[in-house]
């Protein structure tokens, strides 16, 4: 059987379940949202990721219906929304403090929704049931939320936004108030739901991590603006700019001139009397165009000998040393007091390292493992 | 803690100035003399005559139905008045209306009882229990208003969004998850406005007529005639019935609060 990848956003004849067209949100003089206009495909589970202020919770309660554009358009599976009111949209939201209704319980929580659209009593009842099930709650039911953890809490909240089977689902940090723990075991498990009902969910959210984790597509936003729309590997490994490099994960930036020097081959002079970096791109660069060589710290090898054969090595002296078990950290300075990261897995036991602090190491990394980036 | 010789004195002068009036009405209520002052014996005979007494029953009824539909609206108005000015963001005058709510609350009550006086004269209203219910709706309302606001301001908005959300429109969203939520700040506010309406006089002067008498009045009226042991023993009675109340309130209360952590120790214990 062949396998299928979901990637409805590179199919030109693919329909969008959610289009923005050109809107703008201000209050007051204040532009929350400017110009923007993207894509959100059906079963998508999709990411608006950025700083506290970048615009994307404000994208979400425009699609909840809790704030209208200013100007532009939002589409709904080919309808505009903007006229109608939040409790007329097929859009249903987990909101960040999780907003239980305090004095009903678990049961009446979830069945709040579908009372209010009139639901025959034996099929609210299969309906809640299942729900309850589905988020592991059966034993909770009859609980008040003031009687039940967080973690629990935060199953109530997604169960009850579910039961309407929504179009689309809105999750507003739904992760922010569960220790670190819990928040990895709550984003399999929000994986596992979002696939077995095949809900679009559209989550936001400032942790970079969790929006890598959990989405099939990322927007990282700032100041109104989406800044990168893809993947989550294609973010990683191919940001656009150095803003997405450094928002997402560790990176380090070498700045410098470039030079070509074959069809994708260019060399970044990025301090005197060192020899130029080798870096491969796609994107032409002018001669002499400044640039930025983004590489992450994993993607550098270090060691205590000089390497044979590497295309670029770079000489520094161990300024730092992050122990994280499984790996660990260094900072590496190199030429000009230049603070470069390399990440190396802790395959040996400790005391067998090669070396330590304030020891003379050498950077290396192939051409191919930086990304080149327009200034 | 050990109270120190100056803690008791202070402590025993504070509550005997705020009681011991009090104490010596309940203790006279019981006194046999008709003079007020000379003690003679025990008896309970002023709370039999009070009992056969029609002029004190009927301003008693009156005065309890005056409170409760006066302060039924007043809750009513006061809930919406608070709703408007917290939620309605910032309509033109907001500042205004919330300035003007809150005026009755320092404006002397001769002022208040004055002007209603002149209004119902004005529109030619007959001075009955219409007319006192209404007065006292009109001051008792800020009060409401300031008790509910008070909670609404730390109401968490998201709550009524995910009504919106889940289907309600505005109003059911109200209905459904903003009132049983702030109950029980209306419910005080509703008990307090009962009770400003119950022991008021001055307004209640100035806006009643010959047929509406409520207690207070016919109290303050029979006391300028002369303290009768009767009197004592009404006001005995009311102390009684205050006390009872709110008693009966801490109690349910407090059981409530013993159920609930009750409740969340098993809780603990399963979940251990």
């Amino acid at each position: 059987m062949p396998q299928t990848v979901f990637a409805p956003w590179d199919d030109p004849t693919a329909k969008p379940l959610i289009r923005f067209s050109n809107v703008t949100k201000q209050f007051g003089d204040f532009t929350a949202v400017r110009n923007l206009t993207l894509d959100i495909y059906e079963h998508e589970f999709f990411a608006l990721l950025g700083p506290s202020g970048c615009g994307k919770t404000t994208m979400m309660r425009m699609l909840a219906g809790f704030e209208d554009p200013s100007s532009g358009q939002i589409e709904l599976a080919g309808q505009d929304i903007v006229p109608v009111p939040p409790n007329k949209r097929a859009v249903n939201m987990m909101f960040q403090s999780y907003a239980l209704f305090p004095h009903l319980n678990v049961w009446d929580n979830i069945a709040f929704g579908l009372r209010r659209a009139a639901m025959p009593k034996d099929a609210l009842r299969a309906r809640v049931e299942e729900m309850l099930k589905l988020t592991r709650l059966e034993r909770f039911a009859r609980r008040k939320p003031h009687q039940i953890s967080g973690g629990q809490r935060q199953r109530v909240a997604l169960a009850r936004s579910l039961a309407k089977a929504p179009r689309l689902l809105l999750l507003d940090e739904p992760m922010g108030a569960l220790d670190k723990k819990l928040r990895q075991d709550t984003q399999f498990e929000l994986m596992d739901i979002q696939e077995k009902t095949g809900t679009t969910f559209v989550i936001v959210t400032h942790d970079q991590e969790e929006a890598m984790t959990v989405a099939s597509r990322v927007a990282v936003m700032d100041e109104g603006e989406l800044i990168q729309v893809a993947t989550p590997s294609a973010i990683y490994e191919a940001p656009n700019c150095v803003y997405v490099a450094d928002f997402i994960g560790d990176v380090n930036i070498i700045e410098g001139a470039v030079h070509p020097c074959g069809p994708t081959c260019y060399k970044l002079h990025w301090a005197e009397s060192f020899a130029p970096l080798v870096a491969s791109s796609e994107q032409p660069f002018a001669t002499a165009q400044k640039a930025f060589l983004a590489i992450r710290p994993e993607k550098m090898h270090i060691s205590a000998e000089p390497p044979a054969g590497a295309e670029n090595t770079i000489q520094g002296r161990v300024h730092d040393i992050a122990y994280l078990g499984n790996i660990s950290t260094y900072h590496v300075e190199v030429a000009g007091g230049r603070m470069l990261k390399a990440q190396a897995a802790n395959t040996r036991r400790i005391e067998n390292r090669g070396f330590t602090w304030d020891d003379q190491v050498w950077l290396s990394w192939a051409s191919n493992a930086g990304v080149l980036l327009e200034a | 803690m050990r109270l120190s010789g100056f803690n008791i004195t202070s402590l025993t002068l504070g509550f005997a100035f705020l009681y011991l009036p009090m104490v010596i009405l309940v203790v006279y209520s019981f006194n046999e003399s008709r003079l007020v002052t000379v003690w003679t014996g025990f008896s309970t005979r002023w709370y039999g005559e009070l009992l056969n007494n029609q002029a004190f029953l009927d301003a008693a009824w009156v005065t309890f139905k005056v409170a409760a539909l006066s302060s039924t609206l007043a809750t009513v108005l006061g809930t919406l008045a608070a709703y408007a000015l917290v939620r309605g963001g910032r309509f033109a005058g907001r500042t205004l209306f919330s300035g003007m709510i809150y005026a009755p609350l320092v404006m002397p009550e001769v002022i208040t009882g004055l002007s209603l006086l002149l209004l119902f004269i004005g529109i030619g209203l007959e001075r009955g229990v219409l007319t006192i219910v209404l007065a006292h709706t009109t001051f008792s309302m800020c009060y409401v208003s300031v008790v509910v606001s008070s909670r609404l301001v730390t109401f968490d908005r998201s709550l009524e969004e995910a009504a919106l959300d889940l289907g309600c429109s505005p109003w059911s969203a109200f209905r459904l998850v903003t009132l049983p939520i702030i109950a029980p700040a209306v419910i005080s506010g509703w008990l307090l406005a009962f009770t400003l309406s119950l022991d008021d006089l001055v307004i209640a002067s100035f806006t009643t007529g010959p047929s509406a008498t409520t207690l207070p009045i016919k109290i303050f009226s029979a006391v300028r005639l002369g303290v009768s042991p009767e009197i004592n023993a009404l006001s005995t009675l009311m102390i009684a019935i205050v006390t009872l109340g709110v008693i009966v309130a801490s109690l349910i209360s407090k059981q409530k609060f013993v159920q609930q952590q009750q409740r969340e120790r098993q809780i603990d214990n399963r979940t251990r």
